[in-house]
C-alpha cells in the first residue's frame, strides 16, 4: 500500500505522498519543520495548527486544506486521518487504512509531554513508519518539567551575575515550548525575529506566552540586562549574537546527553530537551502499534531495525530519506534564521 | 562523592577559565584532606591503579542493563567513552549513600586481589547507589584517564589562591612522581629542599608560535636566537650523585637513555639542564624517527645505541649547585650553561652532551633567512627568547616563542573515516588519506585535527552521505574529497602501504576546488624524501 520512492513516502492508491522531499501534487504533511514540509507541493493537507506555519514559511498562496485530528477523509477507498504525534504543535501521524490494511506514518514524535503539544497517541497498525533519531539506549531524557526548573535557575543565577542568558532553539515547537515555562518574575524575556515570528502565529491560534519584546532595531542593548532570550540555532557565532554581551548560552536539545556533544558546541549548559523519542519512548511506541512491520527512517536506522528484529521479532527494514530529525550541527538542511523561504 | 560530583559538574558546565578556578577553590575549603589530596592527583593526570578489566565492566554492564552485548557496542562507538556509555545504560541508582572520594579510591585499590565475584559484587553494589553524574564519576575512576577540562594551570592557580602561595612553587611541587595516600596537599606544597624527593623536575617553560612577524619584537639585539631541535625536550637532574632524566610529558625515562649514566657522577649535585634529547651520529643529528623506534623498544639492545646514539642538545641551566636559579635572566643562565658544558666536555670528551648553538644576527631579516635553513638541520625552526627572560612556568606569552617553518603539504583523497573521541564523539573527524599509485589510491597518513568546527560538520555529514561500507566504527568512503596535508617531516617506513611516514600530519585546507584526479602521488612523496632527508 505505501512504497518508498524518489519523491517520498508514496500511497498510490490515494496518489498521495507524505512528507515529499520533491514537488509532487498531493502531499500530506506530518508537521510544519522543513525538513518535512517542503516547497513546491501543488496540493498540501496538514492539521489545522500546522497550516499557518505553513503558509508563513512556503508562501500564503499555497494550496493547502487543514483537518483536525480523527476527522477522517477518503481518497480513492484509502480512508486517511491525522493522529497526535506529541512532536511539535499541530503535528500529526498519518493513519491511512484500504481494504483492512492499515499504515501510519509517525513523522517525528515523542512520548513526553512537554505541556504545550497534544499529546502522542499510539495508533494500531499493520505497519509502521518511525523515525530513529535518538535510537540508542543511551538516550534516556530526564522529565521536561524538571528542565524547565533547571532553565530557570540557570537564568536566576546568570542574572545574579550581571549576565543575559540566551537559549538556542528551534523557532518552531522548541522556542515556544521553553518560553511557555519560562518564570517571566525572574527578568525580562526578549526573543530573536525568526523566534517571534513563529510564536505570533502560536499566541493567534493556541494562547498566550510569557510578555517578551522582540529583539529589532527599537531596542536598544543597552536595556537588556540579566534577561533571557531566545534565537534559533542558526544565531551561533554571529554579531547579532555577539551584540548581547555578557551572556551565557544554554542550549535546548537532546543530543546535549552526550558530554562530547555538549563540549564540542562550547556552550555554557546544554540542556538535554528534545522534541525527539528517546529509547524507551521508541520501543514503546512501536510495541503500542502492534505492527508487525516496521519501516525505521532517519536516525540510528541500521542498529534501531537490528534490535527491533532481534529483540522484538518485528519484521523491520531501514529506510533511507532526507529528513534530518534534530539537526544539532546545522549543514543548512535546517530551518531558516530570518524569515526567508525555504526553496 | 557528592561534593566532588557537585565540581565535576561546576567545571562541566561552564567555559570560563575563572569560574572553573573558583569551583576548585571552593571545592578545596570544604572537601577533607584526603578527598582534596586526590582531587588534586587526579585532575594533574595522575589515576588510581587498575585493579578491574575492562571486559568485565562491559559483561556486567550488559547483564545488568539487559542490553546484548552488540548494542553496548555500537552505544560505545557513539559515545565515544567507555565511563560515560555504562553510566548512560545502567538503570539509575536509588542515591542514598554518599561515600568520600578516597574511600572510593581506596576501596577500588583493594580489589586487585579479590576475585571476580567479588569485584563484580562491588561495583554492582556501588553502580546501584549513584546518579547518572556520580556514576560517570565512577567509571572514569576505574578505566582512568579523568579529563575534565581543567588545565594544569588551573589547578595551579587555584591551589596558589586556596594556600596564598606562589604559583611557581605550587607548579614545581606538583611535578614528577608524589605519593596520594598517606600525603595531604599542605605537606607536599611545603616540603622543603631537605626533604624532597631528589628525582623532581621543574615545570617547564613552553613557547607559543610567534604569530605576527619577528620585527614587532623589538631589537634583535634582546634576544637570543636557536635552532629548535626536533627530539625529545628533556630535564637532565644530577642530585645526590643519581641521575634522573625527564621527558616534557613527565615520564621518567632515565632506564632508557643509558648515554647518560655515566653523568651521575660527571656533572655536579644539584644540577638541572633543560635540553633537546635526540640521535646524533658521524657528526649529524638523525631524523626523529630513529628515536622514535629506539624509544618504543621494552629493552635497549647495543645495536639500538650503536644506530641511534643519543645526545642532549643543552638549551638552559635551571638549578645550579643544588639553588633553583629559575629567576635568573636568560643571559646569566646561558653564561653558566656554558661554563658548565664547556668545562664538562673538555673533561670528559665523551659526554653526550652539546650546547644548542646561538645564532648570530644583524637584523630579522638574518633571522628569518636563518629560519628558512632549518631543515638542513634537521631543525623545525627557530626558538627566540629574550635574554632577560625568567625560565617561566607552563606555556605563555611575551618572552619565548617558537618560529617555525612552514609545514610541508601534500594532497591526498579522503578513503576512510572514523568516528571522534571526546568532544569529537558521533562524528567522522579522524580520516585516512591515499595518493595515487598509478591507478590505484594507496593510503599514506591519518589526520585528526586542522579542520574548523564547521567544516567538520559538512565533512561528517558528507561522509554519511557517501559510506560504501561500514566496518565497525569506521568507514569508507566514495574516492572523492581532498585535503591538503600538512606534515614536518617525511620518512620511508617499511611498514605502511605508501612506503612513507609522515610526522605531525594535519589537515591544513579543505580542498574543495580540487578534484581527486589532482591528488599528489606516491611519486611525489618519495621526491620529497629525496629532498629532505637529514
Amino acid at each position: 500500500m505505501i512504497t518508498f520512492d524518489k519523491c517520498g513516502i508514496f500511497c498510490a492508491q490515494a496518489g498521495v505522498y507524505i512528507d515529499p522531499w520533491k514537488p509532487v501534487d498531493k502531499a500530506i504533511i506530518t508537521h510544519a519543520h522543513s525538513d518535512h514540509a517542503r516547497w513546491g507541493m501543488k496540493a498540501y493537507m496538514a492539521h489545522k495548527l500546522a497550516v499557518p506555519v505553513m503558509r508563513y514559511r512556503l508562501g500564503a498562496d499555497i494550496n493547502v486544506q487543514a483537518i483536525e485530528y480523527n476527522e477522517p477523509v477518503t481518497i480513492n477507498g484509502v480512508t486517511i486521518s491525522l493522529h497526535p504525534a506529541g512532536h511539535i504543535w499541530g503535528s500529526a501521524q498519518v493513519r491511512l487504512e484500504y481494504k483492512g490494511e492499515v499504515w501510519v506514518v509517525s513523522g517525528d514524535y515523542k512520548l513526553q509531554h512537554d505541556g504545550i503539544t497534544t499529546p502522542f497517541e499510539p495508533v494500531t497498525c499493520n505497519s509502521f513508519i518511525t523515525e530513529s533519531t535518538f535510537g540508542l539506549p543511551v538516550y534516556k531524557f530526564p522529565a521536561s518539567a524538571d528542565v524547565y526548573a533547571d532553565i530557570n535557575a540557570w537564568w536566576r543565577a546568570n542574572k545574579e551575575e550581571g549576565k543575559n542568558s540566551v537559549i538556542l532553539a528551534y523557532s518552531l515547537g522548541k522556542a515556544q515550548r521553553v518560553h511557555a515555562h519560562l518564570d517571566a518574575s525572574i527578568g525580562d524575556i526578549y526573543l530573536h525575529g525568526a523566534v517571534d515570528n513563529v510564536n505570533k502565529i502560536y499566541e493567534q491560534e493556541i494562547g498566550d506566552l510569557p510578555e517578551a519584546k522582540r529583539i529589532d532595531a527599537n531596542v536598544n542593548r543597552k536595556d537588556i540586562k540579566g534577561a533571557m532570550i531566545i534565537a534559533p540555532p542558526s544565531a551561533a557565532d554571529t554579531p547579532w549574537l555577539r551584540s548581547l554581551q555578557p551572556y551565557k548560552l544554554g542550549i535546548c536539545s537532546g543530543w546535549m546527553q552526550l558530554r562530547g556533544t555538549r563540549r564540542r558546541r562550547n556552550a555554557d549548559r546544554g540542556f538535554v530537551l528534545s522534541d525527539h523519542a528517546d529509547w524507551e519512548q521508541l520501543n514503546t511506541a512501536v510495541k503500542a502499534t502492534g505492527a508487525e512491520n516496521v519501516y525505521v527512517t532517519h536516525g540510528y536506522k541500521s542498529i534501531y531495525s537490528r534490535w527491533l528484529q532481534t529483540e522484538y521479532g518485528l519484521n523491520a527494514t531501514e529506510v533511507d530519506t532526507l529528513y534530518t530529525g534534530e539537526a544539532l550541527d546545522e549543514t543548512g538542511e535546517t530551518e531558516p534564521a530570518n524569515n526567508e523561504i525555504i526553496q | 562523592m557528592k561534593l566532588f560530583s557537585e565540581l565535576f559538574t561546576k567545571i562541566d558546565q561552564t567555559t570560563s577559565t575563572n569560574d572553573k578556578i573558583d569551583a576548585l577553590v571552593q571545592y578545596l575549603a570544604i572537601a577533607n584532606e584526603q578527598d582534596a589530596i586526590w582531587c588534586v592527583a587526579l585532575l594533574s593526570g595522575r589515576r588510581p591503579k587498575r585493579t578491574v578489566k575492562t571486559s568485565e565492566l562491559w559483561q556486567w554492564s550488559s547483564e545488568l542493563s539487559g542490553l546484548p552485548p552488540w548494542l553496548m557496542a555500537e552505544s560505545y562507538h557513539i559515545v565515544g567513552d567507555l565511563a560515560e556509555t555504562i553510566s548512560l545504560i545502567l538503570p539509575e541508582g536509588n542515591k542514598t549513600s554518599d561515600y568520600k572520594l578516597h574511600e572510593i579510591i581506596e576501596a577500588l585499590n583493594e580489589l586487585r586481589d579479590s576475585d571476580e565475584q567479588q569485584r563484580r559484587d562491588y561495583i554492582a553494589t556501588m553502580w546501584q547507589q549513584f546518579d547518572k553524574q556520580e556514576l560517570f564519576i565512577f567509571n572514569k575512576l576505574i578505566t582512568g584517564g579523568f579529563r575534565m577540562g581543567v588545565s594544569d594551570k588551573i589547578v595551579i592557580k587555584a591551589l596558589a589562591k586556596h594556600f596564598n602561595t606562589d604559583e611557581n612553587i605550587i607548579a614545581h611541587r606538583l611535578t614528577g612522581t608524589w605519593e596520594v595516600t598517606g600525603n595531604t596537599l599542605p605537606a607536599l606544597l611545603a616540603a622543603g629542599a631537605g626533604n624532597d624527593d631528589i628525582s623532581k623536575p621543574y615545570p617547564f617553560y613552553l613557547a607559543y608560535a610567534l604569530e605576527s612577524t619577528p620585527d614587532e619584537l623589538g631589537n634583535v639585539d634582546d634576544w637570543q636566537i636557536e635552532r629548535k631541535y626536533d627530539g625529545i625536550r628533556g630535564q637532565l637532574i644530577v642530585r645526590d650523585s643519581q641521575l634522573f632524566v625527564w621527558s616534557r610529558g613527565e615520564d621518567l625515562l632515565t632506564e632508557k637513555f643509558t648515554e647518560f649514566t655515566n653523568l651521575a657522577s660527571i656533572l655536579p649535585n644539584g644540577t638541572v639542564i633543560d635540553g633537546e634529547i635526540l640521535p646524533f651520529k658521524d657528526g649529524n643529528f638523525l631524523p626523529f624517527h630513529v628515536m622514535q623506534t629506539r624509544i618504543g623498544r621494552k629493552n635497549v639492545t647495543k645495536k639500538a645505541m650503536q644506530e641511534a646514539p643519543l645526545v642532549m642538545v643543552c638549551y638552559d641551566l635551571i638549578e645550579y649547585n643544588g639553588a633553583d636559579i629559575r629567576h635568573l635572566s636568560m643571559g646569566e643562565r646561558r653564561a653558566m650553561l656554558e661554563q658548565l658544558v664547556t668545562h664538562t666536555t673538555q673533561a670528559h670528551p665523551e659526554v653526550p652532551l652539546q650546547l644548542s648553538p646561538t645564532i648570530q644576527c644583524d637584523n630579522w631579516n638574518e633571522v628569518a633567512k636563518e629560519r628558512m635553513r632549518s631543515r638542513e638541520y634537521n631543525c623545525e625552526g627557530l626558538m627566540l627568547k629574550r635574554k632577560n627572560s625568567e625560565y617561566k612556568t607552563g606555556r605563555r606569552r611575551g618572552d619565548w616563542w617558537k618560529w617555525k617553518v612552514d609545514p610541508l603539504s601534500v594532497d591526498g583523497v579522503l578513503l576512510y573515516a572514523q568516528r571522534g573521541h571526546g568532544r569529537r564523539a558521533n562524528l567522522y573527524t579522524d580520516f585516512t588519506f591515499a595518493v595515487w599509485d598509478g591507478d590505484e589510491l594507496v593510503p599514506f597518513a591519518k589526520a585528526y585535527s586542522g579542520l574548523t568546527d564547521k567544516e567538520l560538520i559538512e565533512v561528517d555529514a558528507w561522509i554519511k552521505k557517501h559510506t560504501i561500507e561500514k566496518f565497525g566504527p569506521v568507514r569508507s568512503v566514495t574516492p572523492e574529497l581532498v585535503f591538503e596535508l600538512g606534515f614536518e617531516g617525511i620518512n620511508p617506513s617499511p611498514r605502511h602501504k605508501s612506503g612513507v611516514a609522515l610526522r605531525f600530519p594535519r589537515i591544513l585546507r579543505w580542498r574543495q576546488d580540487k578534484s581527486m584526479k589532482e591528488a599528489n602521488t606516491k611519486a611525489d612523496l618519495l621526491e620529497l624524501i629525496q629532498a629532505y632527508r637529514g
